[in-house]
């Protein structure tokens, strides 16, 4: 199995990083870059793929940052080991869809990756734990101005970095955060949230069934626009305008609900420990829905702070490649809620009865 | 909501519902758990709802842009018409080619319509010293060719300076 190593590793998003906070889980960057005078992955034909795989790969490997890295060609990991890839947010599903000649190389620590023959020749990553950009701009501003000096990049003075896409061209950079919102689900707030933020020019992404809670109420929130403003600004607003209300709106709509529904409230995280302790059949959509009670439960105090890493581990490994992974093959989906609900039995089993009087 | 709703892709049985904004219009998808799970929507990176809607340039540059354009990129051979249809353009030269059609794209689309971030200034001075290289070449090969030879001089002069101050080939090209 091409990626045991990787999944053994301490890695920045399962173990390896300094614990999630409150509400934000973690932050990343990424930067699009593309080499001048070459097709666009989309449009390159085959052997031009794999020249620019070639030539990117022999790039990145001369990046002091990526030593002691895991080179992967995506031809030769199966659908499963791809998918494992994506639930990690080591590579994006676009890439993992299979076109030939595409590739990603992955830090010793898995905080970065890059991804080469995506939507652009080199989409880089680089994701914490927490809240924070300015650690992250630093190291992915070093990694760009390594390759920069071993790759032409296609770039003018006008656009800026050019992409296959226009969406992405200027600074081709994407700030995003996952944050974790219940508060705001419940409180039926989320809509309004996201139109207010979509006024900044900025995404909010994820799930939102109605009534239902199928995504455990995490959203990404990442800058829409990438050019016009230097990446300084992007991330400045992103941060000031949006996250920050947004933690603001996300905090006070927890203090309404702890104060006007404390039972509602105690009741939900009570089950979702109860059920996760003793479910048989846990589908992904459930799953983490009551991982994501649990999470608030840590925030209320109901539960030890130090338990916040094993649950976004658990947010990660509980989803359907994991699950089949570390069933050694492919199982039908009632075959992984069932292995689901042993692995959530096991792993919340040590988790000490909730504390609701603090 | 309420109404019982088929997958926007295969017509099974909806279960997953799925709500964006983009452009200031917010979409809704109705998806099925296999086609759900196809397409990412439980990897919020992965997924995008504009990947559903065709790709509307006449919305902004025009109802002929595409269909009465005789465009073509001479670097890739990409035309409007494939820009349409998959959203993306085929190389960087795309953008000079396609200027009429993306800038006016632009304007919508982003904060400006002109890079204020980043410059690779290392790479702008390596390309430019490799173009200044590649021009004093050819005018030296004229040069020699047309029997001046004190111009030949001067530009062989100018050539050993720029190679002295650039770096190898890079390895990319
Ligand atoms: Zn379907
Ligand atoms: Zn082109």
């Amino acid at each position: 199995m091409t990626i045991k190593p990787l999944l053994d590793a301490n890695a920045e998003l399962t173990s390896g990083g300094a614990p999630g906070e409150p509400i934000v889980m973690s932050s990343r960057i990424r930067l699009a870059r593309n080499l001048d005078g070459r097709a666009f992955p989309g449009w390159a034909k085959k052997a031009q793929r794999r020249e620019i795989l070639s030539a990117c790969e022999k790039a990145v490997a001369q990046l002091p940052q990526m030593q002691n890295g895991t080179v992967l060609r995506l031809d030769d990991l199966s659908e499963l080991e791809r998918q494992v890839l994506v639930e990690r947010h080591l590579i994006s599903r676009e890439l993992s869809q299979g076109e030939p000649s595409a590739g990603v190389i992955i830090s010793r620590d898995q905080a970065c990756s890059i991804m080469i023959n995506e939507e652009d020749h080199l989409r880089i990553q680089v994701l914490r734990t927490g809240h924070g950009f300015d650690d992250i701009w630093k190291v992915i501003e070093a990694i760009d101005n390594r390759l920069e000096t071993l790759l032409d990049f296609a770039f003018t003075a006008q656009l800026g970095y050019l992409t296959a896409c226009p969406t992405n061209l200027g600074t081709g950079m994407r700030a995003s955060v996952m944050l974790h919102l219940p508060g705001l689900v419940m409180a039926n707030h989320m809509e309004k949230v996201i139109r207010a933020v979509n006024q900044m020019g900025m995404v909010v992404r994820g799930l939102f069934g109605e009534g239902s809670d199928a995504t455990g109420s995490i959203f990404q929130i990442s800058n829409q626009q990438t050019l016009g403003e230097s990446e300084q600004e992007i991330i400045a607003r992103l941060e000031h305008e949006a996250i920050g209300s947004i933690i603001e709106q996300e905090k006070n709509a927890r203090a309404l609900l702890l104060e006007s529904k404390p039972e509602k409230i105690r009741d939900k995280i009570g089950r979702a420990y109860g059920i996760l302790q003793n479910g048989h059949l846990l589908s992904s959509a459930e799953a983490m829905s009551h991982l994501s009670l649990l999470r608030l439960g840590i925030d209320c105090g109901f539960i030890a702070e130090s338990w916040r890493g094993p649950i976004d581990r658990l947010l990660i490994e509980m989803q359907p490649g994991h699950i089949q992974l570390a069933a050694h093959e492919s199982i039908e989906s009632d075959m992984r809620d069932t292995a689901r609900a042993r692995l959530l039995r096991e792993e919340t089993r040590r988790i000490p009865p909730l504390d609701f009087e603090t | 909501m309420g109404e019982s709703l088929v997958c926007d892709i295969c017509g099974k049985l909806a279960t997953v519902h799925l709500t964006q904004i983009i452009n200031n219009q917010i979409q809704k998808v109705d998806l099925c758990e296999e086609c759900a799970q196809q397409k990412g929507v439980t990897d919020p990176e992965g997924f995008s709802l504009a990947d559903f809607m065709a790709k509307n340039i006449e919305a902004t540059a025009g109802p002929d842009a595409v269909a009465g354009s005789s465009l073509v990129c001479p670097s890739c051979g990409c035309t409007p018409r494939d820009f349409k249809r998959t959203g993306r353009l085929g190389c960087p030269e795309c953008y000079e080619a396609f200027d009429s059609l993306i800038k006016p794209m632009l304007k919508n689309m982003h904060r400006g319509d002109h890079h204020t971030g980043k410059v690779p200034h290392e790479l702008l001075h390596r390309v430019g010293l490799r173009k200044a290289i590649n021009r004093l070449q050819d005018q030296l090969a004229h040069a020699v060719e047309q029997e001046k030879y004190e111009d030949a001089a001067r530009y062989r002069d100018e050539l050993d300076q720029l190679k002295s101050q650039s770096q190898p080939e890079p390895p990319a090209r």
